[in-house]
């Protein structure tokens, strides 16, 4: 299962005026519809390798997912732009395929020439940025000699070489000043314009450690100390990034909330009775939600440029789960026409995947609605964020017993829920939300038709 | 080296736990000791008398004052053979896998000698695994020292770590010396005979002994194992001068950090000896003969081992490669090493470098044997022997009263194998059949984080599923998911389990992440005992720790039948 996104066109510069449709540009996969930018986690090919369509050559950590990324072309991958561990946005690109060995030169000149700024992590827009002008000194377009496979010729330590790529400098041209004249990772720090990292191993002379240890180290900044005492600043990991992003955008949304009291006295019997069958709470509310919104499909559409309303054909029901300090969205497909112990299955493999971070794209930004459920912490009521794409998100809080009067001024007191529906009122007006509300609690307060 | 105490204590043995602790206690083993070869247990055992079957146990006391006395009364009070043998077993080598032979020979009551040519405790506790450990449990410290995110995320600022190489050095060096005379004190303790000098095979059931020629003393036994061991491989082309170029015997005294030290071979010499050097702040070129990192190793491990612990270090690597010449370095140049590729034998350029070391694996040490006395040719240096370690002559046949133990043999090339395969030796000179499951040893690789395994990998279990037609399941569990993991900001780990779904077999499993290498022992237990995965989902495993990983792991597993224990009495608590 890999995903069959993969992002490789043709390359057609203005500024080369032939245009070599045989060296291709490997991009940035979207792995899921909120993704805006990944992380390499690792290539799986290193430059050089022959790759063969359908080969995974680089895995990429989405917001939700790593996933391996698989070549549509053979070719050789002639250079990574983008190195392990750093980020790009989606759609830039990350390696340079070439078709044929002859190309790698010209490949990996392309790649130095232009993409040398597009490794500084958090570049905003990579390909009209200009080249880094202080690192790659004249004409780049001269095929830089591939370093490591003539012999003898550059030595570099693989330090050295690693931070070569990082920082896009051109290792031939350097001048080694290190034993034997090898280059060393101070050279290339040196030619990048960086200020060499305080060595943070230490070989004390054979004295003792604790007289010279200290003095061999060039004394950090103590910039550790300068942040307010006891406040720690922990950047986002890419899943929170995209939460965040996800929540400021919904701000573009006008939405309104409609509230709804069910009883769920009879919810909970059937509850308890097919319990032992494997089905879920969650389950049994998305299967709930899903035959309401067959019944009122404008709540299951969407507004997409805030011009028309985008039907879907399918209902499926988005379930919020948080999970390792992130939030993601597993998808249950067709939730209306699956029954209720498939659906129970589903959502434990769903679940299950979630944990191992291997959710396929599919399985989490195919919603059409989202179900949110905090009734199990005990909260009554709370209010949920659409999130863009979607009509809307139902809140769902605790079934906690209540105090009702009957139409004939009776007492009772009955199991009851609060549920909350937020909704895009570009599409989805009051009495719309009303109607699919009373759909649901009518399915909610006589359940049976869920297990049939 | 670690199962070395799992198999002595499968002995039957009175030793019970809190004697152990005084042992400890006499003994001032520190923590770190009883890492190693288990010693803490077997040199309780010095303290009991143990003539025959009969063991009568001596209050523990200190270690100077009567210690060698009692030694000395032992050794006069060995068991006389029976049959006009001088002995019943004799040992040539004095590695692990001589010294369980030998306990357990004792304790089968077999008057036992042991032929040391060189130091007692051989490879593993001299020139291998112990020092390595050493040095790895530095390596290790320093790794996350230096790691100021990591350090950071648990609220703690560390200044820059430094270290004393001469400092290092003699840590894995007195590791080394406290274990050998451990080792010795072990087999003193129990009257085992150490015999100094070279061990040549002159016949069936005899033996001479020394320094050669004619000072040599002639001794006959019932019974003759041989566990000579191993020494580094050095291919040809490649001129070892113990300072530039070395093998891991000269790496593991930390003579020097280079800057930049060539390791040729990935496998788990040269992926240990990777994580110390760059943990001292060397740069390391891997040089594999093989198309990728870690061969030998199951192949999503390997993948997961080199996101780990190759590219985020200070690491590069040829891969299908040989080092054809390697040129100590002298007259003011570096070492060379000249590669070609190892399809083609074309030349691959060179590299220069301060060091290289050697790493390519280990050859049997059988010279000198005298094998050819009793018509045994060896194969490729390594001695024939069958399914119960007793060697087989040129002719196909068995040669009597023979058998041939641990790397000598190359079965599994482990110091707990060799320990292993002794003691069923023992088993059968003492009249009861045994044949060792190799495939429920476990193996283990010492780096940051750990790398473990036990029985098959996934190629190989999908070979044999294919041959024989059965069914073959995977499942994964993810260290991410544990909270001990969590807790020590140790996230990063797989486990990794491969089974029959038709009958619950565990067919290999397969570790990386956070202690790994204490963690495989449920597994290999598992698979010695023929343990079933539907069983061992019900065993109860300590919250939180890291063995919820493996619980995890066999619960995770799809098994089509049922639980097989009889319902357990219940017990009051």
């Amino acid at each position: 299962m890999r995903p069959s996104a993969f992002f490789l066109k043709p390359r057609s510069g203005s500024r080369i005026p032939v245009v070599r449709a045989k060296i291709r540009e490997i991009f940035m996969p979207a792995l899921s519809s909120t993704m805006t930018e990944g992380k390499i986690v690792s290539w799986i090919k290193s430059e050089g390798d022959v790759l063969s369509k359908g080969e995974s050559v680089v895995v990429v950590e989405s917001d939700k997912a790593d996933m391996d990324v698989e070549t549509f072309y053979d070719g050789i991958l002639a250079a990574i732009v983008i190195n392990e561990g750093e980020t790009a946005p989606v759609g830039a690109a990350i390696g340079i395929l070439a078709e044929t060995e002859d190309e790698i030169a010209e490949a990996k000149a392309k790649a130095t020439s232009q993409f040398s700024s597009a490794t500084a992590p958090s570049a905003p827009k990579v390909e009209e940025s200009p080249p880094a002008p202080k690192v790659d000194a004249p004409s780049p377009a001269v095929a830089a000699a591939p370093a490591p496979s003539t012999p003898g010729k550059v030595v570099a330590t693989p330090y050295a070489k690693k931070l070569a790529k990082q920082h896009k400098v051109d290792i031939g041209k350097l001048v080694g000043t290190g034993p034997f004249g090898r280059i060393t990772p101070e050279d290339v720090e040196k030619a990048a314009g960086i200020k060499p990292a305080s060595k943070s191993i230490v070989a004390a002379p054979a004295a003792p450690v604790a007289s010279s240890a200290p003095a061999a180290v060039p004394s950090k900044a103590p910039s550790s100390f300068t942040e307010t005492p006891g406040s720690t600043v922990v950047p986002f990991t890419t899943m929170q990034a995209a939460v965040s992003k996800n929540m400021v955008e919904s701000l573009s949304v006008p939405t309104f909330r409609v509230g709804y009291p069910i009883a769920t006295d009879a919810l909970d019997a059937l509850y308890e009775k097919v319990k032992p069958k494997g089905v879920t709470m969650t389950a049994l509310l998305a299967k709930a939600a899903a035959v309401a919104l067959a019944q009122h499909p404008v709540v299951n559409a969407t507004c997409k440029d805030g011009k028309s309303f985008t039907y879907n054909s399918s209902i499926n029901i988005a379930v919020a789960v948080a999970i390792n300090g992130g939030l993601i969205t597993p998808v249950l497909q067709d939730a209306d026409k699956l029954d209720l112990y498939l659906l129970s299955q589903k959502w434990k493999e769903l679940v299950e995947k979630a944990r191992a971070k291997q959710l396929q794209p599919n399985e989490y930004n195919s919603g059409t609605f989202t179900l949110s459920n905090l009734g199990m912490f005990g909260v009554d009521r709370f209010d949920a964020i659409l999130p863009p794409g979607q009509g809307a998100i139902m809140a769902v809080g605790a079934s906690k017993p209540a105090v009702l009067a009957d139409k004939d001024g009776f007492f009772s007191v009955k199991n009851r829920m609060l549920v909350n529906v937020t909704a895009d009122h570009r599409i989805i007006y009051g009495a719309d939300l009303a109607a699919f509300l009373q759909t649901f609690s009518k399915i909610i307060e006589n359940p049976e038709s869920l297990t049939m | 080296m670690q199962s070395a105490i799992s198999l002595s204590l499968s002995s039957p043995s009175t030793i019970t736990r809190s004697d152990c602790t005084v042992a400890a206690n006499v003994y001032l083993c520190t923590p770190r000791s009883l890492r190693f070869c288990g010693l803490r247990r077997e040199v309780f055992e010095s303290k009991s008398f143990n003539s025959l079957s009969v063991s009568t146990r001596l209050v523990p006391r200190s270690r100077d004052s009567s210690f060698n006395k009692v030694c000395a009364a032992l050794q006069s009070n060995g068991t006389p053979s029976k049959g006009g043998f001088d002995y019943d077993l004799v040992i040539i080598g004095a590695g692990v896998g001589g010294h369980g032979a030998a306990l357990h020979a004792v304790e089968k009551g077999l008057k036992t000698a042991i032929i040391e040519g060189d130091v007692v405790g051989g490879t593993c506790v001299n020139r291998g695994c112990v020092p390595s450990k050493a040095l790895l449990a530095v390596s290790g410290r320093m790794r996350e020292l230096q790691n100021e995110h990591h350090m950071k995320s648990f609220g703690l600022q560390v200044a820059a770590a430094g270290y004393d190489r001469q400092g290092v050095a003699d840590h894995a060096n007195n590791l080394a010396s406290k274990i050998r005379s451990n080792l010795t004190n072990s087999m003193k303790a129990l009257g085992v005979d150490i015999l100094t000098g070279t061990g040549t095979i002159l016949g069936p059931q005899k033996l001479k002994f020394g320094k050669g020629g004619s000072g040599d003393t002639i001794i006959t036994a019932k019974d003759i194992i041989i566990a000579t061991g191993s020494v580094p491989l050095v291919p040809k082309g490649i001129e070892v001068d113990g300072k530039s170029v070395i093998t891991s015997d000269h790496a593991l005294k930390l003579e020097f950090v280079p800057e930049w030290i060539a390791i040729v071979g990935s496998g788990y010499i040269g992926l240990e000896f990777s994580d110390v050097y760059t943990a001292l702040g060397s740069e390391v070129t891997f040089i594999e003969a093989l198309d990728q990192l870690m061969p030998g190793f199951d192949p999503e491990i390997g993948k997961l081992a080199q996101r780990v612990l190759i590219n985020p270090r200070k690491i590069d690597y040829h891969t299908g490669v040989f080092a054809s010449k390697i040129t100590p370095a002298k007259d003011g140049k570096p070492v060379i090493v000249e590669l070609i590729d190892a399809k083609t034998k074309e030349p691959k350029g060179t590299v220069e470098v301060d060091a290289a070391l050697i790493a390519t694996g280990r050859a049997p040490f059988t010279q000198g044997l005298g094998l050819e006395n009793i018509n045994v040719q060896t194969q490729r240096g390594f001695v024939p022997v069958d399914e119960r370690m007793r060697v087989i002559d040129a002719n196909g046949k068995l040669a009597p009263h023979l058998y041939c133990i641990g790397d000598a043999n190359g079965k599994m090339m482990l110091a707990h194998a060799a320990s292993a395969q002794g003691i069923s030796v023992v088993e059968q000179v003492s009249g009861k059949d045994h044949v060792l499951n190799h495939l429920s040893i476990p193996a283990a690789c010492f780096t940051h984080p750990e790398i473990s395994m036990v029985g098959l990998t996934e190629p190989q279990a999908r070979e044999k599923a294919e041959k024989e037609g059965f069914e073959m399941s995977i499942t994964k569990t993810s260290f991410k998911a544990n909270t001990k993991a969590l807790a020590e900001n140790e996230g990063e780990g797989l486990a990794k389990l491969i089974y029959r779904p038709d009958t619950g077999e565990i067919l290999g499993v397969h570790i990386f992440g956070m202690h790994a290498a204490d963690l495989i022992h449920e597994a290999s237990n598992a698979i010695a005992m023929g343990t079933r995965i539907q069983d061992l989902k019900f065993a109860v495993h300590a919250h939180p720790t890291l063995s919820e990983v493996l619980d995890e792991l066999f619960k995770s597993a799809k098994v089509k039948v049922n639980s097989s224990s009889p319902i357990a009495q219940p017990v009051a608590v």
